[in-house]
Order: C-alpha cells, then sequence, then structure tokens
C-alpha cells in the first residue's frame, strides 16, 4: 500500500535554531512524507547569522550576514511570514494567529523564539543613548549613535559585554568603559587569575574594566549623561550597551498556558515537548535539563533533535556541554568542562606568563588520568585539543603539564587529532564528528574543506573547527598511504614549488607557455598570480610584458592598489623612511596637482588615494622626474625596510641603522617572492624598529648585527627568530640572500615567512642549519640566483611612463578617453575620502 | 537577471572598439550609450565575451578588470575587489548564488567589436 503522510508544521521565531530546523527537518524528510512548513518571524528579514553578527561593525552587510535567501524558503515550499510574530495559540483548534491576522492550523508547533537582552530595572534605563545587542537593528541604531559619541560604556563584563565594548572601540569612540557587578570578568567561565590576565591584556587593547560596580541610576536629561554607582562614583558617558543576560522569550508560551519556569525559559522534557505534547522548544528559548542554553551549538543540536523526531526517528536532547571561546576581542579566553573544580577534588597545574598576558589552568581527576576542565587566556591555540581531550576523556600522558606548555622534549604531547575515537565531536555547530569526516574523506573522496563543507556542512557554523578538520584531512590521507600535495587548481596537478623546479628547468617565461606545457583548460584567478609571481621570481622580467599583464592580480597589473570606488593608491618607495626636503615638496605638489588623499603608512612613507586609472602614468612620470621609483605596494614583494634613526642622532644608537636600511631596501626592492616581505633595522637593542616583528630583522650590537627571521605582524602575530649573532654587514647580507631565495623556491603560494617556517619539519633548527651550515649545500647556488635577480632590477613604473604601448593600458574606457563618471568621492578633515559601499 | 537570449529580446548592435584594444586574454570597458561594458578577449579558447562592468557584490565599475580563466570548462570572470566569479557564458556568480550580472553577445567584423544590446 502507499500513502503520503501531510504534516503541517508552523515555526514560531525565524532565529538562526528555527532556520536550522527547517534545513534538518527536509534533510531528514523521506519519500513519503509531505511537511507543509509556515514560518513566523518578528524580524524584518530572513535567518541571518546572529553569532557573527558584531562583523557587521567590520564592514559585513545584513546580506553577508544572511543563512538563507527568499528564494530558498520559496524553493523548499516553506512560506515566510515576516514582520508578523505569533501573538496567539489555540491548543484546542490547533491554530495560530499572527500579528497580521493569519490563522493558521499545525499538528506541529514549534517555538523556536529565542531570547531577548534582560534589561536590569536600573532608573534611567529608557533614556535615549542606552541599547541592547541582539538584531541587526541594535547595531544600526548604535553604529549612528556612536558617529556622534565619544565614551561609551557596557553594562555587563560577560561573553558578549567584551564583544560589544570590542566594537564600540573599533566603530571610533575615544573610551569605551566595561562596567561589571561581578568582582571578575566573564564570572561564568574564568577564574580570579584569569580574569586579572584577561583584564590587563583588554586594557592594553584600550577597554576601560570596572569590577564590582553596582549602577544605581543612568543620569542624564532625554539622552544619557553618565551613570551613577552606589560606592557615589560617576561615570561620564554619552552611549551605554547593556549587555547584562539574556531574558528567554517565554511570553507566547505563558499566553498559551505552558509551563514556563519563574526565571523564564519554556520548560521542555528529553524530546524537547513543552506540558503540550504537539508543541516543541528549541533554541534559546527552551529550558532543557534544568538550563537555558545560550550558545548556537546546544540550539542546533535541539533542532536536530526535534526534526529527527518529526520525521520518524529517534533522538533524545542531553545535557550539552557549554565550553566556549571568545571570538573578536583581539585576544584568546577560553574554557572548558568544569573550570572551577578545587583541589582536593582535582589536581590543578596552572600556568601564568604576566609579561606575555597568559594565564592558563586544566584540572585533572585525582588519578591523574583525565581531564575535568580548565581555562585559557591570552593564548588559546591548544583549545580545541584540550576540549576533545576532555569529551573524549582520553587518557593523559605521564606529563599532563606538557598539555598546557607544549612539549618540551620535541615530541608532541597526546596523539593529536587523529588519536581521538570517531564518535569526538569535531565540528559541534553543525555535530559533525571525526568519524563522520573520516568517511567522507576516506570513502568519499571529500578531501578539501570547501567539499567537506558541502557534504556535511562540517566548517560551516563558527568556523572554529577548520584546523582540525584540515589535520583529519591530511591524516586521513596518510594512513592512506597518500601523499597530500597541496596542489595549485584544477589546472595545474603540482604544488608551487614542483612547478617552479619546473619552470625553471624548461626555461618558460610566458604564462601560456607554462599552461600549454605543465596545465590543462584556459587558467583563473588562482593559478595565473601564481604563476605570474613564479615567473617574477625566476627571471624578473617586466611583469606587464609578454602575455604576462592579464595574469597579474589587479593590483600588479595596474601597478597601484585597488581601493572602494575603484581609484588606486599610488606609494613611491622612501628607503628606509629617510627623505630629503625637497622629495617630501614634489609629493605634496603631485598630490596637490591630482587631487589626492595623503597619509603616513604604517611602514615610514606616504601613500597618496583617489587617483583615477587614466592618471597614474602622468602622476608616476612626475614622481620619477623627481627621483622616485616604485615602492611595490601592489605586489607580493618587499615592501619596506623600517628604520630607526640610529647611532648619526640618537645618544644609545650603537650602528648607523638608517645607512644599512637603505641598503638593504635597495639591494631587494623588486624581488617578488610568494607573499609580501617586510624588514626593519634597528639601531640598539631598544629595537625602535620593531624589527623583531618583520620577515627578517636586523638589530645592532656592539660587535655588528643580530639577525633575526619569519616574524609577522598580521592577524597573528609572531616574533622574529635570531638566526646568527654579531655578524657583520657582508655577513649578515650573504644569510639574508639564502634565506630570501630559500623561501622563495620553498614556500607554498601566499605564505608569509612565519607560516612557512610554523609548517617547516624540523623548524627554526632545520632553517638555521640550511642557511648558516649550508647542510645542504646550495648556499652557493642561492646566493647566485638571487644575485640574478638583484641585477636585473628595474622600476617597473619607469618602465610604463617610458613606453607609449604600456601606457595606453592605463585608461578606464577602451573607446573614450574619459575618466570614470562612476567615482565620486566625500570629504573628510579637509580631504577627499573613498565613497561608502552602497 | 541575466539573459544572453538574443533571440527574445530586439537587439540591436553598437560599435564598442577595435579588436587589438583589448589585450589577449584579457578585458577592457567600453563605455555605449553611457552604459559600462566590460568586453573579454578570450584568445586562448578564441571567443569574445560581454558582461556588466559594475559587480553586483559593491556596485564597483571593475568587472572589466578582472581576471578571466574557467572553472570545469565554464569561462569566467573574477571582480578584482573580492573575487565573486562570473559566469562568462550565463553571468551568474559562481560562488554567491546572490548575484549575478548581464551578459551580452558580441560580434566581430573586420577587427571591430560590436556588442548587442536588447530595447
Ligand atoms: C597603507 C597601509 C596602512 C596605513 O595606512 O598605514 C596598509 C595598507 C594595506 N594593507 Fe597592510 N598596510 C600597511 C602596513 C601594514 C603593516 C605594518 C608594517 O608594515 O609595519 C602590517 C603588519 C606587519 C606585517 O605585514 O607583518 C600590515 C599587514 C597587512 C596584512 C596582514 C599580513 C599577514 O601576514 O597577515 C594584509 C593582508 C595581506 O597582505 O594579505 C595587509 C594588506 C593591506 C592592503 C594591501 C589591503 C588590500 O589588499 O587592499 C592595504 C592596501 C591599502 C592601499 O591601497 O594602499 N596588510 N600592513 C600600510 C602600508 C605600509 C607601506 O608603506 O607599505
Ligand atoms: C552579539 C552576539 C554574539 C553571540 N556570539 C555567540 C558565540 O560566539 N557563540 C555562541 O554559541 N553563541 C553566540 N551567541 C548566541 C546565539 O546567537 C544564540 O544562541 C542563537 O542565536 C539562538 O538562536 P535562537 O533561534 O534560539 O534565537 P534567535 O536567534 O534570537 O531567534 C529567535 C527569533 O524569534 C523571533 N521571535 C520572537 N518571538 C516571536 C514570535 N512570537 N513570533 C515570531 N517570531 C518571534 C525573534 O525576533 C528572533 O528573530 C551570540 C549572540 C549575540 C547576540
Ligand atoms: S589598511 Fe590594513 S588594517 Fe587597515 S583596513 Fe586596510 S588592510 Fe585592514
Ligand atoms: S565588488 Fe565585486 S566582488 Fe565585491
Amino acid at each position: 500500500m502507499y500513502s503520503i503522510t501531510n504534516t503541517r508544521i508552523v515555526v514560531a521565531g525565524n532565529g538562526m535554531v528555527g532556520y536550522k530546523f527547517c534545513e534538518k527537518l527536509l534533510s531528514r524528510k523521506k519519500n513519503d512524507q509531505v511537511f507543509q512548513i509556515t514560518v513566523f518571524g518578528e524580524e524584518p528579514r530572513e535567518a541571518y547569522d546572529r553569532v557573527h553578527l558584531s562583523e557587521f561593525f567590520a564592514g559585513k552587510s545584513a546580506d553577508d550576514l544572511s543563512l538563507a535567501s527568499k528564494e530558498w524558503y520559496q524553493e523548499n515550499g516553506i512560506k515566510l511570514l515576516l514582520s508578523d510574530p505569533v501573538v496567539d495559540i489555540d491548543r484546542e483548534q490547533k491554530c495560530v494567529r499572527s500579528h497580521h491576522g493569519h490563522v493558521v492550523y499545525y499538528d506541529y508547533l514549534i517555538l523556536a523564539t529565542g531570547s531577548g537582552a534582560f534589561v536590569p530595572s536600573i532608573p534611567g534605563v529608557e533614556k535615549d543613548g542606552v541599547f541592547v545587542y541582539r538584531t541587526i537593528e541594535d547595531l544600526e541604531m548604535i553604529r549612528s549613535h556612536a558617529a556622534r559619541a565619544k565614551k561609551g560604556a557596557v553594562l555587563g563584563g560577560g561573553l558578549l559585554g567584551l564583544e560589544a565594548a570590542k566594537a564600540l572601540l573599533d566603530l571610533g569612540l575615544q573610551e569605551a568603559h566595561v562596567v561589571e557587578f561581578a568582582s571578575r570578568l566573564m564570572p561564568r567561565q574564568i577564574d580570579e587569575a584569569g580574569s586579572r590576565t584577561l583584564k590587563n591584556q583588554l586594557e592594553s587593547l584600550g577597554l576601560q574594566i570596572h569590577l564590582g560596580k553596582s549602577t544605581q541610576e543612568i543620569t542624564g536629561g532625554d539622552c544619557l549623561e553618565g551613570m551613577q554607582f552606589t560606592d557615589g562614583s560617576l561615570l561620564v558617558v554619552d552611549m551605554l550597551v547593556i549587555s547584562a543576560g539574556i531574558r528567554p522569550r517565554d511570553e507566547l508560551a505563558k499566553i498559551a498556558g505552558l509551563e514556563t519556569h519563574p526565571r523564564g525559559g519554556i520548560i521542555v522534557n528529553n524530546q524537547l515537548q513543552t506540558s503540550d505534547p504537539a508543541i516543541f522548544a528549541i533554541g534559546e528559548c527552551a529550558l532543557a535539563h534544568h538550563m537555558i542554553y545560550g550558545l548556537i551549538a546546544p540550539g542546533y543540536e535541539m533542532a536536530e533533535v526535534v526534526a529527527t523526531r518529526i520525521a520518524g526517528g529517534e533522538k533524545e536532547f542531553l545535557p550539552y556541554d557549554m565550553s566556549t571561546k571568545l571570538k573578536l576581542i583581539g585576544t584568546d579566553v577560553a574554557s572548558f568542562g568544569d573550570p572551577f573544580i578545587e583541589e582536593p577534588a582535582c589536581k590543578t597545574i596552572r600556568f601564568e606568563n604576566k609579561a606575555k598576558g597568559i594565564y592558563k589552568r586544566v584540572n585533572i581527576s585525582e588519578d591523574g588520568k583525565t581531564l575535568l576542565g580548565g581555562i585559557l587566556v591570552g593564548d588559546a591555540s591548544q583549545y580545541n585539543m584540550l576540549l576533545q581531550t576532555f569529551k573524549n576523556k582520553t587518557i593523559l600522558p605521564p606529563d599532563p603539564e606538557d598539555l598546557i606548555l607544549g612539549s618540551r622534549g620535541g615530541e608532541e604531547a597526546g596523539a593529536g587529532v587523529m588519536g581521538f575515537p570517531d564518535d569526538a565531536l569535531i565540528c559541534s555547530c553543525e555535530a559533525v564528528t571525526k568519524g563522520m569526516l573520516c568517511h567522507e574523506i576516506g570513502e568519499n573522496g571529500h578531501h578539501t574543506v570547501d567539499a567537506l563543507k558541502k557534504c556535511c556542512k562540517a566548517g560551516t557554523g563558527c568556523g572554529g573547527c577548520v584546523p582540525m578538520v584540515k589535520d583529519i584531512i591530511a591524516g586521513v590521507m596518510k594512513q592512506k598511504g597518500v601523499y597530500v600535495r597541496n596542489v595549485v587548481c584544477e589546472h595545474f596537478n603540482y604544488t608551487r614549488q614542483e612547478l617552479l623546479d619546473l619552470v625553471k628547468m624548461a626555461g618558460l617565461k610566458t604564462y601560456g607557455t607554462v599552461l600549454d606545457e605543465f596545465g590543462h583548460g584556459d587558467g583563473c584567478e588562482v593559478c595565473k598570480p601564481l604563476v605570474a609571481s613564479v615567473l617574477a621570481s625566476l627571471w624578473n622580467e617586466s611583469i606587464l610584458q609578454k602575455d604576462r599583464a592579464p595574469i597579474q592580480d589587479s593590483n600588479d597589473r595596474y601597478l597601484a592598489n585597488i581601493q572602494k570606488g575603484g581609484t588606486y593608491s599610488v606609494v613611491p618607495r622612501i628607503p628606509g623612511g629617510e627623505i630629503t626636503p625637497e622629495k617630501l615638496i614634489v609629493i605634496g605638489q603631485v598630490a596637490y596637482k591630482y587631487g589626492l588623499y595623503t597619509k603616513i603608512t604604517g611602514g615610514q612613507r606616504i601613500d597618496m588615494f583617489g587617483a583615477h586609472l587614466g592618471d597614474l602614468p602622468s602622476i608616476w612620470e612626475e614622481l620619477i622626474e623627481a627621483g622616485f621609483e616604485s615602492g611595490h605596494a601592489y605586489g607580493k614583494s618587499l615592501r619596506t625596510v623600517k628604520s630607526c634613526v640610529g647611532s648619526t642622532w640618537c645618544r644609545f644608537g650603537v650602528q648607523d641603522s638608517v645607512s644599512f636600511a637603505i641598503e638593504v631596501e635597495d639591494r631587494y626592492k623588486g624581488l617578488r617572492s610568494p607573499h609580501k616581505l617586510k624588514s626593519a633595522v634597528s639601531g640598539c637593542i631598544r629595537e625602535c624598529a620593531e624589527a623583531q616583528s618583520k620577515d627578517f630583522g636586523i638589530i645592532a650590537t656592539e660587535k655588528g648585527w643580530n639577525l633575526y627571521v619569519c616574524g609577522n605582524g598580521g592577524s597573528k602575530p609572531q616574533h622574529a627568530q635570531l638566526l646568527a649573532t654579531d655578524v657583520d654587514k657582508e655577513m649578515c647580507i650573504r644569510l639574508i640572500d639564502r634565506f630570501l631565495m630559500f623561501y622563495i623556491k620553498t614556500a607554498d603560494p601566499l605564505a608569509r615567512t612565519a607560516t612557512w617556517l610554523n609548517k617547516m619539519e624540523g623548524g627554526m633548527s632545520y632553517l638555521r642549519a640550511v642557511i648558516v651550515e649550508d647542510s645542504l649545500g646550495i648556499a652557493a647556488d642561492l646566493e647566485r640566483d638571487i644575485q640574478q635577480l638583484i641585477d636585473v632590477y628595474q622600476c617597473e613604473w619607469k618602465e610604463v611612463v617610458r613606453n607609449p604601448e604600456l601606457r595606453k593600458r592605463f585608461t578606464h574606457f577602451v573607446n573614450t578617453p574619459e575618466k570614470d563618471p562612476s567615482v565620486t568621492f566625500d570629504t573628510m578633515r579637509e580631504q577627499k575620502k573613498a565613497k561608502e559601499w552602497v | 537577471m541575466y539573459s544572453q537570449d538574443n533571440t527574445a529580446t530586439k537587439l540591436t548592435w553598437h560599435k564598442a572598439c577595435h579588436v587589438n584594444d583589448i589585450p589577449e586574454d584579457g578585458g577592457g570597458c567600453a563605455l555605449i550609450n553611457g552604459k559600462q561594458i566590460a568586453i573579454f578577449n578570450f584568445s586562448r579558447r578564441g571567443e569574445w565575451f560581454a558582461t556588466d562592468n559594475q559587480c553586483p557584490h559593491r556596485q564597483q565599475m571593475a568587472v572589466s578588470r578582472g581576471m578571466i580563466g574557467s572553472h570545469e570548462g565554464e569561462p569566467k570572470v573574477a571582480c578584482p575587489f573580492h573575487k565573486k566569479t562570473f559566469s562568462l557564458q550565463t553571468g551568474k556568480c559562481l560562488n554567491d548564488d546572490n548575484y549575478a550580472i548581464n551578459t551580452f553577445p558580441v560580434m566581430v567584423e573586420e577587427n571591430l567589436i560590436y556588442i548587442g544590446i536588447g530595447k
């Protein structure tokens, strides 16, 4: 017999969990099932990623955060009613009524109404300038108010409060304060010592932290002017974000007579049923196992449980782990398991490095065998590993302190991610286990993170598990005896290093010949710039000649950095940051003539922004006339060699750092590499040029120079490491020659020197052996190869300015000399600025 | 909305430029009736393509400055700003379902490029 069951489902709430429920239900649906789904959402837009809400301030649009488009709902037959909350439930008739008067009948009703910000009843909370932090609309209001505000505060020093406070800083407020009632930050996640470390770290980021403060009143007229505390002190602010916790949205459940908790939350059983078995509650409105789970992973798990049950399967919601890692704040914080358990119930190992702002604590079972919980502040790189060790009750190594200190004997502590059992949860947002991943990789041939994201959604939530997913891919492939090659793209089945060797041996100099010889298809935006970089690193011929112009990344192709709005920036080289008054005047004149915005860069030179494509050649003609050269700010090549003033003026200087910096910059300018290269030279140990944050940095000593390599700023800063001590200038240059050429030849595309070193087997001792001791016997080759590149250097702008054919390419239109009429500017502090994205 | 269906709508052919104005395996932008059109000389495949010059992602006028290539045989262009890539055949964005650009038919006659634009 063939029968089709038609089930009517109403979902109240189109937040993250409500949406996930729909998605899961569709995927669990069997062929003979028909679900007629109606979703009511109170907010005006389709479901979006609330977890990454703060990225709205970092330039993400509502669209970027969106989890599903209108079309998705349509294609899946889901009726979506937005700006239309459910206002009543008739449990007898089994129907809901919405604000706009829609009445819809259900077989199952899913309450996914989430929670709202908890706003304590402090006098004055209703004033203008007081906000909560929950929806895109909240953030839009905060942004527009912040543009006029100077001093902001956040009430609440928990996970969300700190995120909001960082957002205030990023919005450009002069002061951002965090006011917390408890005596420590993140009281639910970290201990006193952790809070102290975190407080120091946050203060160094520019936040001001007030602990143990109870707010009596929010002062001011219509608009707030300050916060009055019970201890008599006053904090003057012109905006306040309240982040004092969440309040489950159980009002609808209450109206319908469902059982709710006196402190908020719709009470559900292990199947997530409310006191009415036809009504389920999931996400932040549901109180399961006596608690509200204010995190996304348990919310998604709840969606999974209800979707599975409605589709006829069996699943229960079990107590869920609440481990968390704080994101976005500029310093790492994480806690897992039971962070607070004290001796004698456990053994606690603590590690603190005040200078570096690191605090770590792990709690270990009395018998020393398993991990019970812990706290990481300042460095949470071991979080995923520790979390898995805790969740899977993995037996600890004999020296459990290795867990947080890293093993100091050379061997890695623990067996790594491949040592986890198959049911270890790797992606907790999407509930993907290690076993599932291994299956997808090993049996179904999904060998890339992208492929895994598609087939099992791992890594699509908060993204925190992606590094582990990569390790598992490598692990499975290794087990299968497959050597994982990081091949370029679908057009080239080689790694960058292999391709470089092949191109060199074959002596190829154009993209077309490389593609014909070693690739297939037409190429793409991944392999073209990669081959461009390889060709430049091998031969250093003009990047715009032969067929090489259209394979360059857009910035290289126009020898300038493209800006918002489609104009370009111009950065002439100013070696070592030293410049004559005459040249300064020329920069001023050029900027004035072409109406450019000028700014001193972080690299000790001057950037001129807002140049029309068609003006670039004339601008450069004038600069070159005055003796300037390209600064290669657009290329994966040497940027700046910063200097401090050194012994020529400074009373502490022991060597002439400016002269050496200029010499180094002139030597390596124009050198193309897998990623950009930065350097600096300091005149003494005080290190004013910040050489230890550079790809290669030089610091003067009484006896010569110390050479450091593989430092990095950027989002994962890393200090450079000492390669050689007290060497003379000549030796220093030779070591840099070898180092750079070795990097150019062996690094993956777009890997900075720090990343390259981190992946290198044998690490710094291996690198030192190759570069200083010449253990591979290649030092002479490296020196010769780099000298060849240096010998053929030419300023590429000079070439363009003098070559009418090349010059012709710098126009916006091919059929008229007009400039792009869509380019317009705003003004700010008497200079122009790019128009905001629309 | 995208379409390359030149039968459904009536096309007018507009002269854009000389073939030499567009670099091999690269693009250029022509101003046609006040509209910016990106033209691509996909010489490796011996094909010409034309699309909107404006990228729908952040409304930037720069598609013609993007790099061309193919994905599993489908010709595409990558916007230089944030690397959204668009099929040169259908205009569909290949790495983000939320976007698409218009494509236009191209005719080459006596080394001149003509773009067909619907009424
Ligand atoms: C102009 C400048 C900011 C400023 O106004 O001061 C700047 C501007 C840009 N930086 Fe930077 N960075 C500038 C100094 C820095 C510094 C500081 C320094 O060099 O001392 C750093 C950290 C040091 C480091 O690199 O290790 C820095 C780390 C980055 C990174 C992160 C690199 C990393 O390894 O993680 C990127 C992204 C990238 O390259 O992939 C980046 C990328 C960019 C880009 C190219 C983004 C882009 O693709 O459009 C910006 C180009 C703007 C333009 O069109 O001119 N910029 N950038 C600085 C130019 C220095 C110069 O004279 O050349
Ligand atoms: C800034 C911020 C950062 C966060 N960071 C993290 C993090 O790093 N990690 C983490 O795990 N979690 C984080 N969270 C928490 C996470 O976002 C929530 O756990 C998750 O959004 C809960 O999903 P939900 O669907 O239950 O509720 P919501 O996403 O709040 O969705 C509920 C929806 O229902 C609507 N609604 C309410 N009543 C009705 C009604 N009667 N009818 C119709 N619709 C109704 C609401 O308007 C809302 O749109 C963060 C939250 C915020 C605000
Ligand atoms: S200049 Fe650098 S840090 Fe500043 S916005 Fe651009 S890339 Fe980011
Ligand atoms: S503007 Fe084209 S990808 Fe963003």
